[in-house]
This record gives structure tokens, C-alpha cells and sequence, in this order.
């Protein structure tokens, strides 16, 4: 019934249990004590609560060389990254997080060719006089909102389907409002990257550092601030009737700004992290995943960045090209990437926010 | 920054520390913190560092009000009652009141030095006006000690287990090590008690009557390291001693936990819950006396005097979710027969045990929170507490074994955490921890009282060893 992975949580959480040192550190051990056996939706929802800060791993009595073999983050990543699969809509393509790396790189390149080739076919060449910035000149307004329209109307399809689904194993109850708002802000403040005690989480040894949250909130808020700037340029062009290109000055190119440094730093950030990490509280086989999906956000940044400096160049539409064929493989991947450990996560913690203001029953 | 252990040491420190648990650390970090350069030899692998303290998780402290993570009020007077009650007298007022003191100014120390408190949570509501809980435990609170200390420059040396003293007149002057001479200024001995030295276990507990060693189906809850090499070194030294060395903290834990290091996660919570039983299918004790932590020693003598060390603790379905799950699942039945079958016990004599158990339970209100007024009448030995039938499948039986937490016998101090011989305190030497806390807790214990009397005269050794350096005020 239950995998090699789950198997090893369940055998993990009985010792975590009869133990419970680590409890202060995070939402994963109080909602532990609450159990008496671990089922599958019991090891998925823990799974997907551990933010793999570390701090249980380095305050182990039980770890390795200990004969009991207790390393919770890594059993919990390594179900964690089954759970992504399991639930993606549809079935077929969760396989595709069993070769991530693969996945997003065909995905840039398909993404890439698509623009390039359109380049080509509307517009005869690659290298053009300069367009003052018009990308519409290039693309076609309704080409682009028609193309991405479908993919990103897609991906929020399969991530909906898939987190209703874990979800619905989860049976958390009804949220009320106090849950959804503590949720949010856990969500938000990314607070069990604290260690609990406000002073970080690990990396490659013992020691804490805020350093992973503080990339992370890059990361997180330059991509958020990215969409802002995409949302309210549409805004401009339907409803205002302002059509791109958009001044310095403007919202969009502000807030796009902004948040393609944000896309700069934080990725980054992670990257060197993801590099030093010690290996040995996390699951090794994420890697190409968490690293795919950042290289796929640089590279986001980046395009951007260097499209808008270069806006007014003759090389326009090719940069302009592998920017949309960078956030067209991004979007298209949502689903079956590294991104939606975040959804899954935010469910899990509302889970946690619902069930600690449920009384206690055992069993 | 700490150099490599197989690395010849030339320099003459001015504190060496012997050990690398709480009270080692705690002793390193307070005579470096006077300016005394500072060498740390653990006898163990890094990854096995910190002795007994990794398996620890709060200490006690005394306060007059609310403070940070602790509730309500603990004076001193409290706490001495306290430790003279468990230790039944076995005390020296004197160095008890010193350590109760000490613990009231322990925790913003251990804050400097990286180790973080939690506030109390459901499951420990009992001690959190007396205890301060770290967070993570203490392999946590390890972690953070040898942090602060490689970052204060102190020296640490791994997988350098102490072999003997060079000792002149009561004076300390190097310390031997696989073949390695260490000398320094002066000394704190925090090596542990000798709860892993099989040989001297048997010692202590002779052979029985079927000629068995009872001390070897002994689990050591600790560290395999605690051998007590540099104890028997001192004792055959001539330095005083206390403690009775005749006993260790011995309770009542699951008997498939590992033979060393087996730590919190060997506890069964369900003993009171149920009955046990031994080899032969009987009972020997009441389990229902007192609320299971104030008993659990008491368990572990009993245990060990039980036919192979054995015992067996059966329940049935009714108190699950009352008790702290084990490590293990239980081996579990659909019937008293099967489970008899299941613990190899003999079925007849366990029927007959269960059966007349059964039989005996009067009618109460069950409430495991209190001492409640289920018991059994006529039954020897008889259930005073928490006595209801076992009669719900499914049923689940715990097989127990005796688990040795420490050792009591130690070296003689005096407030300054002298070693003595012959009455005499040494000007250089000094024990901390394990080594001497049978000064303090000379029977019995209390929860985090071992932590604080490492903790108490860690700082005191080290402060004192540093004084010897040139420039310190003891200097010669």
C-alpha cells in the first residue's frame, strides 16, 4: 500500500513520536504528536508541511551513525517529491517530474523555437530595423494574449485539479477565517524557514542563517511583482486603452523592473545555496528539479532585463523572442515543476492552521 | 580554528577539558571566556559528540516570578525539598544550594552561547514551572556550545579518549592519550560516569542465582563512551570519591531499543495503564502506585530482578491515545491467548494472571490524569490506580528490559570544584558533571537536575582552572 518512501516516513514519525525533542521547530512534529499512525494522506500532508529548514536533521540524538537512521527531512522530501507526481492532472503527465531537467529543457526549447520561428514567419527576419520598442510590432497583440492565454489557463487548470485532489485526501474540514488568515501569513512570512527560534534555518552544516528565507522572499515577491506588472499592463491595454510600450515611469515597466531584480538576486541566491547545501537532509533527486525550475527563472529575468534595455535596438525581436519562449516554457511547466511545491505547501499549512484549532482526538 | 585531531599537540594550554558533554562545554567556554586559551579533548568521533547531554532536553531552574519560558515561581526553598526528597537525604546542602542558585542565572549564558528555549507545550505542562526546555533537545544545545566554542577559539579535539593522569602530590601535570603526553596549567575532568563499562556493571551487580550476570541484558540509555576510564584512574589514584557506587539510574525501557544510546525514544508510557508481567507470566509490582515518571526507576530494579532481565507490559485497546507512543509498534493480538503466544510467554499462567486481574478491578471512574480510585481488591501484589479490566481487543504487549540512564559514583568537590585526596582539594584539578554531580544527587533524580549541576559546576571548574594561568589571580 505504501511506498519505499512513505514506508520509511511512517517508520521515522513512530520514533519522532515516541521522542518529540523537536517540536518547537516547526508545524511538522506538533501535528505529528496529534497521531497515533501515519496512513498515506497522514505522510503527504507532513511531507508537504516540512520546509526542509534542517534543524530536526542537526538535533537528532537518532541520526546517523545512531543505528536508527533518522534523517525526517530527507524521508519527507523524498515523499514530498512523489506527492508532486502523484497528484498532477492530468496522471500522464506527472511522470514528467520523474526527469524534470529533461522536462524543462525541452520545454525552453520547444518555447524558443516557437517565438523564433514566428519571428521568422511574420516578420521575414531575425534582426530589424529599430521598432522603438513596439512589440506588438513584432507579435501581435492577440497572437500573444491567444498563446498564452491557453497555456496559463491550462497550468492553473492542472495545478487546481491537482492540490483539490490532495486536498480531498488531506479531509481537513472547513477553514475559518482566523485559519485562512494565520495560513496566509505563514504562507507570506515563509516562517518555518525560522528554525523556530527566529534565527534561520541550516545549509551546509549546523549553524542557522536567514539567508534561504531572505532569497526566497526575492524570489517569491519578484515573481508576484512580475505578474502585478503583467495584470495591470493588460489593464492598461483594455481598459485604458494604452498599448505597450510603456514609459520608464509607468507601472508595468516599474513594478517589471523591480521585480525582474527581484527574479535576479533571489534565483541566484538560491542557486549558490542549493550548491553549498549539505546534501544530506534533503533528497538528492530534487535537484535537477529545484535547479531546472531556478535556471528557468533566470533565465526569465534576465531576457527581460536585457529586452528592456534593449528595446529600441535592431536585435529586439530576437531578444524579445527568447524572452516569450522563456516565461512560455515556465508557464507551460507549472504544473509538473518545482513551482508547485509552493501550492501544495500553502495547502498543507492551511491544513495545519484548520486542524490545530480542532480539538485533540487521538487516533 | 580547531586543528586537526591527529595533529601533535606542543602548546601548553592553560585549561585542558576532558570531555565534550554539557558540563566539558560549559567548563571550556567559562574559562575561555576569562582569556585562558583553551584545548578540549572528546573521546569520541565528532558525530558522537556531547556525551549523555545529547540525549537531554531540559534543565531546572530556579525563579521568583514568571521568566521568559518558565511559569509561575520555583524559589530555592522549593527546589531544595525537592532534590532532598528524591536523593532521600543522599546531599551535601552545602554545593546543592550553590547549584539551585547558579540555575537561576544559567539561561541568558546558554542564550550567548547559541542555545534557544521553548515555551512549555501540552505534553510537558507538569514541569514547566520548574523546567526550562531548549529547543531541539539537547544534541540542539550541543551544537550550539561547540559553535560559540570554535568561534571563541577554544581548541577541540575529537577521538582523543583520556587513558590516565600524570599526577604530582594531588597536582595536575599532563594528561596521557594514546601514547600522546598533554600537559597544561590545570584541569576539568567532565568525562562522564561509567554506565557503558560492561565489566564494571557486572561488578556492581554480581551474578544471581542461576549464575547469570543480570548487568549484561543491561541497555545503556547513553553514550557508549561513558567508560569510566579516568574514574577508576582517580579512585586508584587516591582521590576521595562519593556516591553510592554500588547503583546507577536504572528504569524500565523497551527492550528492542539498541544496546547504547537508546535515549528518550526507549520510554514506555503505558506501564500504569496496564499490568506487567515477567518470564513466567506473573506480576510483580503495582503498577497503578504513582504516576509513571515518579516510578520508572523504581521499574527498572524491578525489571532487573525479574528471570532474564524481562518484563512485559500488556494493554489492551482502551488506553491507547493516553500514553506516548513507542519507537516500535507493540506486538499486538486479537486475544489474551494470541498475544501470550505472541510474547512467548506461557499461555496458562498468563490466562490465569490476566484473568484473576480481571476479576480483581473494582468499578471506578477511570482518569489517568489523577490518581484515580480504579484498583483491584484482593490481588498481590494489587493495582492501586488505573486498574480496569483488559478485555477490549485489540490487545498490545511491550517486552521491557532494565535501561541505565547514569552512573552515581563520582569525585569528592568542594564549592570551588576541587578534586580532593585524602581531604586535601587539589590546587589544579577540577571535575564537573557526571564525575561529581553524585555530590549533589547521591540517590534518586529529578528531571534536569543532572543538566543543572553540569551546568552550575561546568562554569565553576572552568572559571577556577583559569585562574591558574600566568596573569589569572590564582597564578603561581
Amino acid at each position: 500500500m505504501l511506498t519505499e518512501y512513505e514506508t520509511e516516513v511512517a517508520r521515522e514519525m513512530q520514533i519522532c513520536n515516541a521522542c518529540r525533542y523537536c517540536e518547537g521547530f516547526c508545524a511538522v512534529f506538533p501535528a505529528m504528536t496529534r497521531r497515533w499512525v501515519f496512513a498515506r494522506a497522514d505522510i503527504h500532508y507532513l511531507a508537504n508541511l516540512c520546509h526542509n529548514c534542517g534543524a530536526c536533521y542537526h538535533a537528532c540524538q537518532y541520526a546517523l551513525p545512531h543505528e536508527f537512521a533518522v534523517n525526517v527531512p530527507r524521508a519527507l522530501a523524498q515523499v514530498r517529491r512523489e506527492t508532486y507526481s502523484t497528484y498532477a492532472w492530468p496522471p500522464t503527465l506527472g511522470r514528467l517530474y520523474q526527469r524534470n531537467g529533461l522536462t524543462l529543457a525541452l520545454a525552453l526549447s520547444a518555447g524558443l523555437a516557437l517565438f523564433l520561428i514566428l519571428a521568422l514567419l511574420l516578420n521575414g527576419a531575425l534582426i530589424h530595423a529599430p521598432l522603438a520598442g513596439n512589440f506588438y510590432a513584432v507579435f501581435p497583440h492577440r497572437l500573444l494574449i491567444a498563446l498564452f492565454g491557453v497555456v496559463f489557463g491550462f497550468s492553473t487548470l492542472a495545478l487546481a485539479i491537482g492540490v483539490a485532489r490532495f486536498w480531498q485526501d488531506l479531509a481537513p474540514g472547513a477553514a475559518s477565517a482566523p485559519a485562512v488568515i494565520e495560513a496566509t501569513h505563514r504562507v507570506l512570512a515563509l516562517t518555518y524557514l525560522d528554525g523556530g527560534h527566529g534565527d534561520g534555518c541550516n545549509e551546509a552544516d549546523d549553524r542557522f542563517t536567514r539567508i534561504r528565507r531572505s532569497f526566497h522572499h526575492f524570489t517569491f515577491y519578484g515573481f508576484l511583482l512580475c505578474f502585478a506588472a503583467t495584470i495591470i499592463a493588460m489593464g492598461d491595454h483594455y481598459l485604458l486603452d494604452q498599448s505597450a510600450p510603456y514609459a520608464l515611469a509607468s507601472w508595468p515597466v516599474v513594478l517589471g523592473s523591480l521585480g525582474g531584480i527581484g527574479l535576479l538576486i533571489g534565483p541566484c541566491g538560491l542557486l549558490w545555496l542549493n550548491l553549498l547545501r549539505d546534501p544530506v537532509p534533503g533528497d538528492p533527486q530534487q535537484r535537477p528539479m529545484d535547479r531546472g525550475f531556478i535556471a528557468l527563472l533566470l533565465l526569465t529575468s534576465v531576457t527581460g532585463l536585457v529586452l528592456l534595455a534593449w528595446r529600441d535596438s535592431n536585435a529586439m525581436a530576437l531578444l524579445l523572442a527568447a524572452h516569450l519562449g522563456g516565461v512560455m516554457a515556465l508557464f507551460a511547466t507549472l504544473p509538473y515543476s518545482k513551482f508547485a511545491h509552493g501550492i501544495y505547501r500553502a495547502a498543507a499549512l492551511l491544513k495545519w492552521a484548520i486542524e490545530k484549532r480542532q480539538k485533540e482526538v487521538l487516533i | 580554528m580547531p586543528e586537526a585531531s591527529d595533529e601533535k599537540i606542543t602548546l601548553i594550554p592553560d585549561v585542558l577539558i576532558i570531555g565534550g558533554g554539557n558540563a566539558a562545554l560549559c567548563a571550556a567556554l567559562a574559562a575561555r571566556e576569562t582569556g585562558a586559551s583553551v584545548l578540549l579533548l572528546e573521546a569520541s568521533p565528532r558525530a558522537w559528540r556531547g556525551g549523555n547531554t545529547q540525549h537531554t532536553r531540559n534543565l531546572r531552574c530556579m525563579h521568583d516570578a514568571p521568566q521568559d519560558v518558565l511559569i509561575g515561581s520555583y524559589p530555592e526553598e522549593a527546589y531544595w525539598q525537592d532534590l532532598l526528597g528524591v536523593t532521600e537525604g543522599h546531599t551535601d546542602e552545602r554545593l546543592a544550594r550553590l547549584v539551585i542558585r547558579a540555575s537561576s542565572t544559567f539561561r541568558p549564558w546558554m542564550h550567548k552561547h547559541g542555545v534557544r528555549f521553548q515555551p512549555p507545550l501540552s505534553g510537558a505542562l507538569q514541569v514547566a514551572k520548574t523546567n526550562a526546555f531548549f529547543l531541539g533537545g539537547g544534541k540542539a544545545l550541543i551544537n550550539a556550545y561547540y559553535r560559540s566554542a570554535e568561534a571563541m577559539g577554544i581548541q577541540i579535539r575529537y577521538d582523543m579518549p583520556v587513558d590516565a593522569l600524570e599526577l604530582k602530590d594531588g597536582h595536575f601535570v599532563a594528561a596521557l592519550c594514546g601514547g600522546q603526553r598533554i600537559a597544561a596549567r590545570a584541569c576539568v575532568l567532565a568525562a562522564g560516569g561509567f554506565e557503558s563499562n560492561r565489566q564494571w556493571l557486572r561488578e556492581v551487580y554480581g551474578q544471581d542465582a542461576h549464575g547469570e550476570w543480570p548487568a549484561d541484558n543491561f541497555l545503556i540509555r547513553g553514550t557508549r563512551f561513558n567508560q569510566g576510564v579516568l574514574l577508576k584512574f582517580m579512585i586508584n589514584a587516591g582521590a576521595d570519591t562519593v556516591g553510592n557506587a554500588s547503583q546507577s539510574h536504572c528504569v524500565a525501557i523497551d527492550a528492542r531499543a539498541p544496546r547504547y544510546d537508546g535515549g528518550i525514544a526507549s520510554r514506555i508510557d503505558c506501564i500504569s495503564l496496564g499490568v506487567v508481567l515477567n518470564r513466567k507470566a506473573e506480576r510483580f509490582g503495582d503498577e497503578g502506585e504513582d504516576f509513571w515518571p515518579k516510578r520508572y526507576a523504581l521499574w527498572g530494579r524491578l525489571v532487573a530482578q525479574q528471570p532474564g532481565q524481562l518484563g512485559y507490559a500488556v494493554i489492551d485497546a482502551k488506553p491507547l491515545g493516553k500514553f506516548i507512543p513507542s519507537m516500535f509498534p507493540g506486538t499486538q493480538a486479537a486475544s489474551l491467548a494470541g498475544l501470550a503466544h505472541a510474547l512467548d510467554l506461557p499461555e496458562a499462567s498468563f490466562l490465569h494472571t490476566l484473568n484473576a486481574y480481571n476479576a480483581a478491578c473494582r468499578p471506578g471512574t477511570f482518569d489517568h490524569t489523577t490518581l484515580d480510585d480504579c484498583h483491584t481488591e484482593g490481588l498481590l501484589p494489587p493495582k492501586t490506580h488505573w486498574a480496569l479490566p483488559i478485555d477490549t481487543p485489540p490487545f498490545f504487549g511491550y517486552t521491557l528490559r532494565p535501561g541505565i540512564t547514569f552512573t552515581y559514583l563520582g569525585l569528592k568537590v568542594d564549592p570551588t570544584a576541587a578534586v580532593h585526596f585524602g581531604g586535601q582539594p587539589s590546587d589544579n584539578l577540577f571535575a564537573a558533571g557526571e564525575m561529581m554531580a553524585g555530590n549533589i544527587l547521591g540517590l534518586g533524580y529529578a528531571a534536569g537536575i543532572g543538566l543543572s549541576i553540569g551546568t552550575a559546576f561546568g562554569r565553576i571548574a572552568g572559571t577556577q582552572a583559569a585562574r591558574q594561568r600566568p596573569g589569572g589571580d590564582h597564578a603561581h
